[in-house]
């Protein structure tokens, strides 16, 4: 029953936040500052979140296979590579660096 | 190819082929990351919930990172409303995303209710990286349709299939969440104020982890973006010109 209660709490939160953003006023927007804070946000959070992904387990940080697995997918942008390219390169050196026993 | 004789085809010509890249795009963010559903649902179904709980998890609430909060905050043992509140946290992004995303759609008030579920990371930067209002739209459906549709069957195969495949990490599974996340802000990253702001995000976000609430830091690295403007805006005022 908890499972539930946590799982309808973040349902409906989750889509109020998403609606929120969609709902506020064009008009509210055009402040040249406020344009630019709305596109510098998500590089802030896409960052934040690559990072802890990467590095935390839990609320401890770690140096583990991931970080290889994220190396191989900074390399394959670099050359440009397709998305999936880029996320399997991450998934099969991860698996990689595991299966020799180290992360 | 064809000789072109008036402008006009040219112009379609071209807006034919960007509306193919475009595509390409949307379906290579929705297909890789609509895949990932399949350690969401491994994921989930080891955490002790139910293949119903997990599968409501992907078609309501539809934003992985909060998801994967979730359901590890229950494994830990968190309360409803606790685990609740970490993966709100991670959830409020999203209206960041809304707040650029109608700007740039302009959609019509009567169908953003139904867009709304669609507003997430991949689709906000497919969409944010479009040249046009057009490709934008393009760029947002086309990765919102598969990578829901995607996300939802993976999720369920990978609840069902998570006895089967043992031990997830082993496959290395968990690296193709931030690989997923690096893909889509590598485009973002053009200026040196973008990277200045990626930098501080990442401090930020690893500095606090250990000492804040599961999901607080990463609303809190959000700050590097106003903080890093601040300080755009002073350097340019004591140059004097500009």
């Amino acid at each position: 029953m908890n499972v539930w209660i946590a799982i309808g709490v973040t349902v409906l939160g989750c889509y109020a936040v998403k609606l929120a953003g969609l709902l506020v006023p064009a008009g509210a927007l055009e402040r040249p500052l406020v344009k630019r804070l709305a596109a510098l946000l998500p590089v802030a959070l896409l960052a934040a979140l690559t990072a802890q992904q990467t590095f935390a387990d839990g609320q401890t940080l770690v140096l583990d296979a991931r970080a290889a697995g994220l190396a191989a997918a900074a390399v394959a942008l670099m050359l440009r590579a397709p998305f999936l390219l880029v996320v399997a390169a991450a998934v099969l050196v991860t698996a990689g660096v595991r299966a020799m026993g180290a992360g | 190819m064809a000789d072109r004789t008036a402008l006009e085809d040219e112009d379609v010509d071209i807006g034919g082929k960007a509306d193919r890249a475009v595509v390409r795009d949307a379906l290579g963010v929705g297909v890789a990351v609509g895949l990932s559903g399949f350690a969401f649902g491994v994921t989930s179904a080891g955490s002790g919930l139910t293949l119903l709980q997990t599968c409501a998890l992907s078609l309501l609430v539809f934003t992985g990172a909060s998801q994967f909060a979730l359901v590890g905050a229950i494994a830990a043992g968190g309360g409803p409303f606790t685990a609740a509140a970490g993966a709100l946290f991670l959830g409020v992004r999203n209206a960041f995303y809304g707040l650029r995303l109608s700007q740039l759609l302009a959609l019509p008030r009567a169908v953003r209710p139904f867009a709304a579920q669609w507003v997430i990371d991949e689709t906000a930067a497919v969409a944010l990286a479009q040249p046009t209002r057009r490709a934008a739209r393009l760029g947002f459906v086309v990765t919102g349709l598969t990578l829901y549709l995607l996300w939802n069957l993976t999720t369920v195969l990978g609840a069902l299939g998570a006895e089967a495949i043992g031990d997830t990490d082993a496959w290395g599974l968990d690296a193709a969440g931030p690989a997923v996340f690096l893909a889509l802000l590598a485009p973002m990253l053009k200026t040196g104020t973008e990277r200045a702001v990626a930098g501080l995000a990442v401090l930020l976000g690893l500095g606090l982890l250990p000492v804040l609430p599961a999901g607080v830091p990463v609303l809190l690295a959000a700050l590097a973006a106003p903080a890093v403007l601040w300080a755009d805006g002073r350097r340019r005022g004591r140059g004097d010109a500009r």
